[in-house]
């Protein structure tokens, strides 16, 4: 699957503020994704595998180590023992996480673990997860990740031009993010837990979009509220507009908080519900999480074996 | 398919609740039931059966409740009833409280059963209506607990007779029974014939709950059953949920038994979006409102108004919203609609979607492109053999016909362009058919919402708090939401307008559907004073008064030109007034109707008006008296007791007006559930011949302090009091129109004003075949009526005529819900 990537547009600001979220309606219709919908058996396994395919494996603590960065690139090569995936008949796919994300540090190494085998590593960028480093200083640092090897740049927006209600400035430096990533794709952190109303994200998810990013994200991981079901919501639906208006397709990528295979299987449902079946691939569609495999490695086990799982059963990454 | 297929298809799999429990349940019960009567289960001598309507398989034979078996249960009921009330509120909390408990404790039997039975989704019954019950359960068990604190002065009616609709199987259940035994009546309640089960099971259980017997009775049957309860003699209350047309036959029928009645009937229901809602909201509203539970929803959204400016975006992402509705078997959990109820439904469903295109609407049926020629044909399939779904495919999601799931399902179907002289634009589908149009402006929206016969609900769309409270207060709806719909819980009223029906479940409001005043069981029957014989002797003024209609804020002649004499009670000649004729009444309404600005007058302006009418009266005291004592042959110091009362009275109303507050239910979302008292709207006033001028003060200040407006007749016999008051009305600030006052023959101007279509209630003080009769005409448009069934009361104890009875009955309760959060 190739998505041509979003060149952006003008800032459109009539656009911008015209849009509508209402918080109930849309707590409700995010409470019912789960509840109309849901897998089982075959089809679950199924459905956890492609959340594994999906998954950014990430690692961003300040005790990082290159040690510990190969580690995480190894289990994101094998992120499921392969007895599990032989029993499934999927041992032969080749299954892997979607990507590798780290800080601009750990780029080099892991893309010399990762080297040959396909998986993207993607850096957290421009001063992660605050993004208040001086500015040009946020620019050199895409610029470093990019040169170190990353196919993929996670950057941070700034939250005060939102707050502040300055879209043009946030336009401005979304687009100054975009060009200095060239090649490599970019995601743009909205921090939505920071934006204070549905309609800032709203509002926010089209001005990234506007300046050119490739994936909107919701969240650090570093907020007091990360990924939600009603924030996704907000999020996909001003991407599927976007995409209805200027016929490019955006991906999104919840971050944060998402550790359950079943919270995995929600956000799966959300996708092909409100946007459908080409959001369910990597190229549309990651978890920014670092749990998340863990219990999803669990519940195939007890797929396979009918017998509920133990975590020390699965390789740590 | 493999893991890896389905990992490349990302579909979604069969995902069945298993319906073993209750099959073994109802194996157990040898798939055949007998009828709850007086706590035990007796067998039925005839019996038809219960069949799923998603695969055609029988489920049960139902008992056939005869005659023999309703009287039985009315018995029944009638025997546990005094032992019922008499138990302390805390006793009866126990039982209902217990009976919250057991439907919780058995939540998933309840929820499959349900599914089984009436074919709605699993999803539905267990997140929606087995919680509600229980909910319901919950909420009037506190009531049970607080009715002799928070409702003095009430007692239990008696024995109710409920009829339930097969749409929402056990939750109506719940509503009917939960606040009957709340307030200490006993009931018989006859489920919809397609959907006994719940009502079955719940049967059961009410031993392990501790219900006495006799306090719950359940008679299954068909029309006929429903028939012999409704029109029991035994039977003080009858409440009954389901079509209008069924709705009137049981007004009529009931007519002048003296029996309490409540109403919940069809809708039409208008759904509202402006231009500035957040329209994916309000798509996902639509999902909501008329594809949940098929559309068999009495209130659900079914006419779509669209804002011009965001009609044809709107139309385009609810068509593409439509192809992700999965619809196939119920009890598959993945599914967003199941089966219609029955083959007689769908086809009427289908008929009346051909007659839409017909008529020029533009079919969307996602998937189902065919559909129009197809529909063409009813559908006359072997229930058993064809009904079988396919749920093991993504077949909903984007299904030619062909691949339609066979059997009692209808695709969820939206018509555009419709007109509102379109019979689709009018008359409820029942089923999950979405009409609209548009309109231009707030205004319009308005008139198109209001263009309908019924008013139940309705579900406005803005994000402009200013334009959603313009519209709440004026679209005539018992309920509306707001930027939500198809809300529901015990602690709001719910109720319709107009041919929606009358009365309130949930909520306080509700209580009084169950409730009678503790007077009312004293009152006698009115001692009927025979008219006098003309003495011949004349007690006419010097010089000469013509007493004249009053309509429109105008003095009027009799449109036939007639006088009637009016005699004291010796027989003398003390005045004339007009003899009132059908075009009078037509006249007299048409003035009341223009008068619109009373209903929207603040309660401190019509506070003002009433005070000032006491004022007025209070100034020609002396000649209100005389007229009274030469009336009704009363001493002067009666006389005068009377108009004093009657100022008394004007005041207490003029106090009323900006007092009779509305509430905030307390409803478990993050929002508010107002109820909002609104003036009922025209009204009808037949007056008492008892006291001439306090009755008629009585029944009039508190419909003008609730912003009626009113045509009044007076007694027939002692009318001059209120043709004199008109002198009062003009000179204390009434606006024109708003009380009309129609002289006459009272019963034959009672008939013209209960089967006047713009009359929406009617108050009837005299005898007990006029009771009958104003009843039997009310079923024409449903108006609501409030009678003396020919007893009387004593007006001048103000617990019997005056407070919050009279402005329960001169207003309607609207609940307004707003979710709110930013």
């Amino acid at each position: 699957m190739t998505i041509e990537r979003n060149p952006g547009m003008e800032l459109d600001l009539d656009w911008v503020m015209s849009v509508r979220a209402n918080r109930s309606a849309i707590e409700r219709r995010a409470a019912t994704i789960g509840t109309r919908r849901t897998v089982k058996k075959d089809w679950q396994a199924a459905w956890l595998l492609k959340a594994v395919a999906c998954i950014d494996l990430t690692t961003l603590a300040g005790d990082d180590t290159k040690n510990r960065v190969r580690r995480l690139c190894a289990k994101a090569r094998q992120p499921v023992n392969q007895g599990i995936l032989d029993a499934l008949g999927v041992g032969d796919m080749g299954l892997t996480t979607g990507a590798v994300c780290v800080y601009h540090d750990m780029v080099e190494t892991a893309v010399e673990a990762l080297d040959g085998s396909g998986i993207p590593v993607a850096a957290v960028s421009t001063g992660f997860p605050a993004g208040l480093s001086p500015f040009h200083l946020r620019i050199a640092e895409i610029e470093e990740s990019v040169k170190a090897g990353a196919k993929e740049i996670d950057i941070v927006i700034s939250r005060r031009h939102v707050l502040e209600g300055n879209w043009q400035a946030l336009y401005d430096e979304m687009k100054e993010m975009r060009a200095a990533c060239g090649d490599a794709h970019v995601k743009a952190i909205l921090a939505t837990g920071e934006l204070g109303t549905l309609r800032n994200v709203a509002r926010a998810s089209l001005v990234t979009m506007m300046a050119g990013a490739d994936f909107i994200k919701t969240s650090t991981g570093k907020e007091s509220v990360n990924a939600t079901l009603p924030v996704s919501l907000v999020m996909i639906r001003a991407l599927r507009e976007y995409g209805e208006r200027t016929g490019y397709q955006i991906g999104y990528k919840p971050a944060g908080g998402v550790s359950k295979a079943k919270d995995a299987l929600n956000y799966l449902m959300l996708m092909k519900e409100e946007l459908g079946r080409e959001w369910l691939e990597p190229e549309l569609f990651r978890f920014g999480a670092s749990s998340l495999l863990g219990d999803i490695e669990r519940q195939l086990e007890h797929h396979v074996t009918g017998r509920y799982s133990a975590s020390f059963r699965h390789a740590m990454g | 398919m493999n893991v890896k297929e389905i990992f490349e298809t990302m579909e979604y799999g069969p995902a069945p609740e298993s319906a073993k429990e209750a099959n073994a349940w109802l194996d157990a019960h040898g798939r055949k039931f007998g009828q709850f009567i007086g706590g035990e289960f007796v067998a039925g001598k005839k019996h038809f059966n219960s069949v799923n309507p998603a695969d055609g398989t029988h489920l049960a034979k139902i008992a056939h409740g005869s005659k023999a078996d309703v009287d039985a249960a009315v018995a029944a009921a009638r025997k546990a009833q005094p032992g019922w009330a008499k138990l302390s509120g805390h006793e009866r909390a126990k039982v209902l409280y217990a009976l919250a408990r057991l439907i919780n404790k058995h939540a998933r039997l309840f929820a499959v059963l349900e599914s089984m039975d009436n074919g709605k989704t699993i999803r539905e019954t267990r997140d929606i209506d087995i919680p509600l019950v229980i909910r319901h359960f919950y909420h009037h068990a506190g009531w049970a607990q607080l009715r002799d604190s928070e409702v003095p002065g009430y007692e239990p009616i008696g024995v109710a007779g409920q009829i339930i609709p097969w749409n929402f199987p056990l939750l109506m259940l719940a509503w009917k029974i939960a606040p009957a035994i709340a307030m200490g009546n006993t009931v018989v309640l006859k489920p919809a014939e397609y959907t006994s089960l719940t009502a079955l099971l719940f049967a059961e259980i009410c031993g392990e709950a501790g219900v006495p017997k006799g306090v719950i009775n359940i008679v299954t049957g068909e029309g006929d059953t429903g028939a012999a309860l409704s029109t029991h003699p035994d039977v003080d209350k009858v409440a009954f949920t389901g079509s209008t047309e069924v709705g009137r036959i049981i007004r009529k029928a009931t007519a002048g038994q003296g029996k309490k009645l409540t109403l919940e009937l069809g809708g039409k229901s208008p759904f509202i979006v402006f231009d500035d809602a957040d329209i994916d909201s309000a798509v996902e509203g639509v999902v909501d409102a008329i594809w949940f539970n098929q559309g068999q929803v009495c209130c659900a959204g079914s006419r779509l108004l669209l804002h011009e400016p965001i009609a044809d975006k709107m139309i385009e992402k609810l068509t593409a919203r439509m192809k992700k509705l999965r619809m196939g078997d119920p009890l598959d959990k993945t599914m967003d609609m199941g089966a219609i109820v029955d083959i007689a439904q769908l086809n009427t469903i289908r008929e009346m979607v051909v007659k839409g295109v017909a008529e020029g609407a533009t079919l969307i049926q996602p998937g189902n492109e065919d559909a129009a020629t197809d529909a063409q044909y009813p559908v006359q399939l072997n229930a058993v053999q064809t009904m079988v779904a396919h749920a093991d495919s993504e077949v909903a999601e984007l299904p030619p016909s062909s691949n339609l799931p066979e059997g009692c399902f209808y695709p969820p179907t939206l018509l555009t362009n419709c007109d509102p002289a379109d019979t689709v634009m009018q008359e409820e589908i029942f089923g999950p058919v979405m009409v609209s149009t548009t309109f231009r402006t707030p205004a319009e929206a308005l008139e198109l919402a209001n263009n309908t016969r019924y008013g139940l609900a309705a579900s406005i769309w803005t994000e402009n708090i200013n334009l959603a409270y313009e519209i709440a207060p004026k679209v005539k709806a018992g309920v509306v939401w707001i930027n939500c719909t198809n809300q529901f819980d015990a602690a709001a009223g719910f109720g319709g307008y107009r041919e929606s029906g009358f009365g309130r479940e949930g909520g306080r409001e509700g209580l009084f559907e169950y409730l009678k005043p503790a007077f009312a069981k004293k009152l006698k029957k009115a001692f009927e004073p025979k008219a006098a014989d003309p003495s011949g002797v004349v007690k006419l003024d010097d010089i000469d008064r013509t007493a004249k209609m009053y309509i429109g804020g105008k003095q009027a002649r009799p449109d036939g030109g007639y006088a009637r004499h009016i005699l004291s009670p010796k027989g003398e000649l003390i005045g004339h007034v007009g003899e009132g004729n059908r075009k009078d009444i037509r006249n007299a309404v048409e003035a009341a109707s223009a008068a619109k600005g009373w209903a929207s007058a603040s309660g401190h302006n019509r506070a003002q008006v009433i005070y000032y009418i006491a004022e007025n009266l209070s100034a020609r005291a002396n000649e209100f008296a005389d007229r009274i004592a030469a009336q009704t042959g009363v001493n002067k110091g009666k006389a005068v007791a009377e108009v004093e009362a009657s100022i008394q009275r004007l005041f207490t109303y003029g106090a009323w007006a900006d007092k009779y507050d509305g509430q905030v239910h307390s409803v478990p979302i993050r929002g508010v559930a107002m109820a909002m008292k609104e003036p009922v709207g025209l009204m009808g006033i037949i007056c008492p011949t008892e006291a001439p001028l306090l009755g008629f003060v009585s029944l009039v200040a508190p419909a003008l302090a609730m912003g009626n407006r009113m045509v009044v007749v007076p007694s027939a016999q002692h009318p001059l009091s209120a043709t004199d008051f008109y002198q009062v009305l003009e000179t204390s600030d009434v606006p024109g129109g708003v009380v009309n006052i129609v002289t006459g023959d009272a019963d034959s101007l009672a008939k013209t004003l209960a089967d006047h279509y713009e009359i929406d209630a009617i108050w009837h003080f005299g005898s007990a075949e006029g009771a009958k009769m104003v009843e039997e005409a009310s079923a024409a448009n449903l108006k609501r009526t409030w009678v003396a069934n020919g007893l009387v009361r004593d007006w001048y104890d103000a617990e019997q005529g005056e407070g919050r009875e009279f402005l329960r009955q001169a207003s309607e309760v609207k609940n307004v819900w707003t979710p709110y959060g930013e």
